[in-house]
């Protein structure tokens, strides 16, 4: 077998009809620069969104859960038992991490933990007028509020710096403050869920792009909270754990739901829906992908079929004069990897400038999400899986009619 | 006197070996058609054909001449009987292995000339020397065009072969068949599409390469002038071979 000369002949026979060669081209071109698009668009979106997730959110969350479903004494003690224990309310319990701040130290220590936020969190009223609007005061050390979410590049207005120095100080979240009508500089006064009331003065304004997160949220320090709810110093109620790699957090989560008698929850429980829509989203673009490598595929197979059926004459002579079967199956191969190829190269092309012009596309989410334009995620990965495909696709397109080439029997032809 | 006489002789003898060499031999060729029902198209036949022969094979439409022709040439496997070319067995090879044989050891000129429309006349006469590989490419190219000016055709060299007149198609499917030296040159009615000045064209390169180059041809042929000016007739008829030709030339 003689690949140059196999070349050679494959080259004219393209050349020579540019119209058909084209065709099949684009249906490859198509094919690619959709599935490129697809795929780029469709894990830009699921990038986005884990990427929210995961800045707003802790990727570990220790927390005193209060249930009610603990068994009644009589079913400890009588097991076996006919017992009835009818509407068992609740024990009374707060809801702290007992020796909370050691607990932080020695979780900050270890290796892969990036940073720890101890937190006191309430249920509050703000009060504005005689409207009571329902809200989450977080109570923070904002320092480490910074090292964990980033929250200085979050602010609207005001700076991280003026809740440090005012002890009354609030930052409220976007959509929270403008539904309260208070810009900085403004008072509100808050109720807590024990009574407690405190007059707060807004120092800033932050916005997670989130809308249950802007919507509700406010932080103050930490002293504040405990003061309006009436609990000492070392009352915490939540700690935010943010690890190096996001990944680790659900191995870390376990080890710590082991060492420490609390609820656990790591940020892939916590987004169980982002985490579904991305599967759901993944078999979509997986599906639709596929269909349109098959039909550019079919298209290959007619065109290089009916090629074969062309060129039946010439195969004939080719093989009178001596080219084997196998130099027949390497020329109309060879012609389809050409076409594969080519039209792999054009579709990446295509596809990349598609994907672009998306990715500046002016996109308004309103106020769920904060983006300005439709998310696509630009991986060279995407582009060499298309040219892949691309060329597999043909591959298996062209395999068909070349081998039905080979057999063809050239003394049926030449004799006419 | 006596010795000069016992070295003609001997010369004599020398000359009547190299002819004996047998390049074709056919042993019991048996041939079947199954569709539309099963008809023997040949029947028991074997010959020889010699180095340098000019061979014809004439008979009526439907003797079996034709396909006896594609049998010889390796292309038609489905027979039962012997084929030897060159001294080699070729019965029971496998496809490839006869491609390679054919594309060494024989060449082919049909009757509808086919040449592969799209590629020049230069290119068409070196594709199958290309495939030889057993020269360089600028070599084949030469020989190529040494070829083509053997049936004068090197001034049409770089033209695309669609453009030619049916006569001169059928020049360069000669200097086509001639490009890797083959022992043998196969003509399936050759001169069976070509007027009166062509087929004598056709003949006279024909003739010349049997008598210059010592290369065997075998062709099918209608036309009884063309048979006539080769050293040999074979005639068959049914199937069957009803004359040998070594008569005629007695």
């Amino acid at each position: 077998m003689n690949l140059k000369i196999a070349f050679n002949i494959a080259q004219t026979h393209l050349l020579t009809k540019k119209k058909q060669t084209m065709v099949a081209m684009l249906g490859v071109t198509f094919g690619i620069a959709m599935f490129i698009v697809m795929i780029s668009f469709m894990q830009g979106v699921n990038q986005f969104l884990e990427d929210s997730a995961l800045d707003a959110s802790p990727h570990v969350r220790i927390y005193k859960q209060i249930t009610s479903d603990r068994p009644s004494i009589i079913e400890t003690i009588n097991p076996d038992g006919l017992n009835v224990v009818h509407h068992q309310k609740p024990k009374q319990e707060l809801a702290r991490i007992k020796n909370g701040l050691v607990i932080a130290r020695n979780i900050e220590q270890q290796p892969e933990v990036l940073g720890v936020s101890p937190q006191v969190s309430t249920q509050v009223f703000f009060n504005v007028g005689s409207v009571p609007v329902p809200g989450t005061l977080a109570g923070v050390d904002v320092m480490r509020e910074e090292k964990l979410y980033r929250l200085s590049q979050r602010m609207k207005s005001g700076t991280i710096e003026d809740l440090q120095s005012n002890s009354n100080g609030v930052i409220l979240g976007r959509l929270l403050a403008r539904k309260l009508n208070l810009k900085v500089g403004d008072k509100v006064n808050v109720t807590s869920s024990t009574g407690g009331t405190a007059l707060l003065r807004v120092v800033g304004v932050f916005s997670f792009g989130i809308q249950t997160v802007d919507d509700a949220r406010g932080y103050v320090n930490q002293a504040k909270v405990q003061e309006l709810i009436q609990k000492d110093a070392n009352y915490i109620t939540d700690l935010h754990i943010k690890m190096k790699d996001p990944m680790q957090a659900i191995p870390f989560g376990q080890q710590l739901a082991r060492q420490y008698d609390y609820k656990v929850e790591d940020w892939a429980t916590a987004n169980q829906a982002i985490l579904a829509g991305e599967k759901i989203r993944g078999v979509m673009t997986f599906v639709v992908s596929f269909t349109l490598l098959v039909v550019a595929g079919f298209g290959i197979y007619n065109i290089m079929n009916m090629n074969v059926m062309n060129k039946i004459k010439d195969i004939a002579i080719l093989k009178a004069t001596g080219f084997g079967g196998k130099d027949v199956i390497a020329i109309f191969m060879i012609q389809s990897i050409i076409i594969g190829f080519l039209g792999a190269i054009l579709g990446v092309v295509i596809g990349f400038s598609l994907s672009y012009i998306l990715s500046i596309t002016p996109f308004d989410a309103g106020d769920f999400l904060a983006i300005d334009t439709f998310p696509v995620k630009f991986d060279l990965k995407y582009y060499i899986l298309g040219v892949l495909f691309g060329v597999i696709t043909t591959l298996l397109a062209g395999y068909f009619p070349s081998k039905r080439a080979a057999k063809i029997d050239p003394v049926e032809i030449l004799r006419g | 006197m006596r010795e000069a006489g016992n070295a003609h002789k001997l010369i004599d003898f020398k000359l009547m070996d190299s002819q004996k060499t047998a390049v074709l031999k056919a042993t019991n060729i048996n041939k079947y058609f199954t569709e539309p029902v099963r008809f023997q198209v040949l029947k028991d036949i074997s010959f020889e054909v010699q180095k340098g022969e000019f061979l014809s094979i004439i008979g009526k439409s439907g003797c079996g001449k034709s396909t006896l022709l594609y049998i010889l040439s390796t292309m038609d496997t489905s027979y039962d009987g012997t084929l030897e070319v060159n001294g080699q067995p070729l019965t029971g090879r496998s496809q490839d292995q006869l491609a390679t044989f054919r594309n060494e050891h024989l060449g082919f000129v049909f009757q509808f000339h086919f040449l592969l429309p799209e590629f020049s006349v230069l290119q068409n006469v070196m594709l199958p020397g290309l495939k030889l590989g057993k020269f360089p490419t600028r070599e084949v190219e030469e020989r190529a065009y040494q070829k083509l000016r053997l049936v004068d055709m090197h001034e049409h060299a770089l033209k695309p072969s669609s453009k030619l007149s049916g006569g001169q198609q059928q020049r360069v499917a000669i200097a086509r068949a001639l490009i890797n030296e083959p022992t043998i040159i196969m003509g399936d009615e050759p001169t069976g599409n070509l007027d009166k000045a062509n087929s004598e064209m056709v003949f006279d390169i024909f003739r010349e390469i049997s008598r210059t180059n010592g290369q065997t041809i075998i062709t099918v042929t209608h036309d009884p002038d063309f048979a006539a000016g080769g050293d040999r007739i074979i005639e068959m008829s049914d199937g069957k071979i009803i004359s040998h030709g070594y008569e005629a030339k007695i």
